[in-house]
């Protein structure tokens, strides 16, 4: 019995070590470095960009950093253009996993500004 | 001695120095610096010359609704910003032809109706709709006389990046507020005066030497139902 025992966990080690290929795969996009450390964006970004919309909308304070506006701006695939679309677009995939629903997109855009609109005056 | 390519060039420098701090100081002067919120100082607002405006121009409205990424659609569930309106006095057949949306009142009846505070009216003067709270109940729409607010029936996809809209809330002209704070004029008096009828000044009301300011100063105008007292910020010029 110990030896079956046995036998079951060094077949079962290395399903749980790398998360049983359960977890997202994501892609980053442009990636680069973040606003935030990954711990903090990872646990808090609904804050934040919960936190500075309302600080732009109803006081009108621009040029923060946790916008929602720049999350999409580095991190939509470049395969199709958006955070969206499939379980490895950066939104879509990990708010899957995770079975949270993100309702910021029925309103705000999913893809990075075009080109030309995109610089500043 | 200096040749002359050597004062050429000199002058060329003087000019561009110039020119950069001028260019500099309109920016700052216009934008509001990073991290600022929206000063209760100014009061942003219009003065709208029917005169200059014609009937069959409507520019404006098509401005409006690529800046903003709206339909353009005619039908009673599209959403509508702004739109051009023609009056006739029918005693003397005078036509007036003008652009009617949001008058962003200082007294606005869709912010005292609102029952989620989703419908407000930010410090510088601009009613806006905060569509994270709005519920979609529609009372705003009912509470303002200018008719100037939209519901949004059906989904929406490819918003624009600055102007965020969404189905279930209510929506109305935003004095293209993401194009004010960058220190840049609505696109409806851009476009406005690009087809050369400058019918409509946009600027800051309480600043006295703004040219809106002297200009409502010196000519007669009016707001729309002044008897109303909301005290809109849009003002017209020949009504």
């Amino acid at each position: 019995m110990k030896a079956l025992l046995l036998t079951l966990l060094l077949f079962a080690t290395p399903v749980w070590a790398d998360g049983g290929g359960l977890s997202p795969k994501l892609d980053i996009g442009r990636g680069g470095k973040c606003v935030e450390d990954e711990a903090t964006m990872r646990r808090l970004h609904p804050e934040l960009i919960r936190h500075q919309r309302d600080e732009t909308l109803r006081l009108g304070i621009r040029g923060g950093k946790h916008s929602l506006a720049e999350c999409v701006e580095c991190h939509a695939s470049k395969k199709n253009g958006s955070v969206l679309g499939s379980r490895e677009n950066f939104c879509q995939g990990c708010h899957e996993y995770a079975a949270v629903k993100p309702d910021c997109f029925e309103c705000h855009s999913s893809k990075p500004r075009p080109a030309v609109t995109g610089a500043a005056k | 001695m200096t040749t002359r390519r050597q004062f050429l060039n000199q002058t060329a420098a003087l000019a561009g120095i110039a020119l950069a701090p001028g260019v500099m100081l309109y920016d700052l002067a216009h934008a509001r610096p990073t991290g600022e919120s929206a000063s209760g100082k100014v009061r942003w607002g219009m003065l709208i010359d029917t005169n200059q405006c014609s009937a069959d121009c409507d520019d404006c409205v098509t401005a409006c609704n690529t800046e903003n990424g709206l339909s353009g659609g005619k039908k009673s569930t599209d959403s509508q910003w702004i739109r051009k309106i023609e009056l006739k006095d029918l005693r003397t057949g005078r036509q007036t032809a003008l652009p009617m949306m949001c008058q962003h009142c200082a007294e606005p009846p869709c912010v005292d109706v609102c029952p989620t505070q989703a419908s407000f009216k930010r410090a510088d003067g601009i009613v806006l709709v905060d569509k994270h709270r709005c519920i979609g109940c529609r009372y705003c729409m009912m509470a303002c006389p200018y008719k100037a607010r939209s519901f949004v029936h059906e989904p929406l996809h490819d918003q624009k990046t600055d102007v965020p809209r969404g189905q279930g809330t209510v929506e109305a002209c935003t004095l293209c507020v993401h194009r004010v704070d960058r220190g840049l004029q609505p696109a409806c008096v851009e476009a406005c005066t690009k087809a050369g009828h400058q019918a409509i000044l946009f600027g800051d009301l309480n600043d006295p030497q703004s040219e809106i300011a002297q200009k409502v100063r010196s000519v007669a105008s009016v707001q729309v139902r002044a008897d109303l007292r909301l005290d809109p910020g849009i003002r017209y010029q020949g009504l």
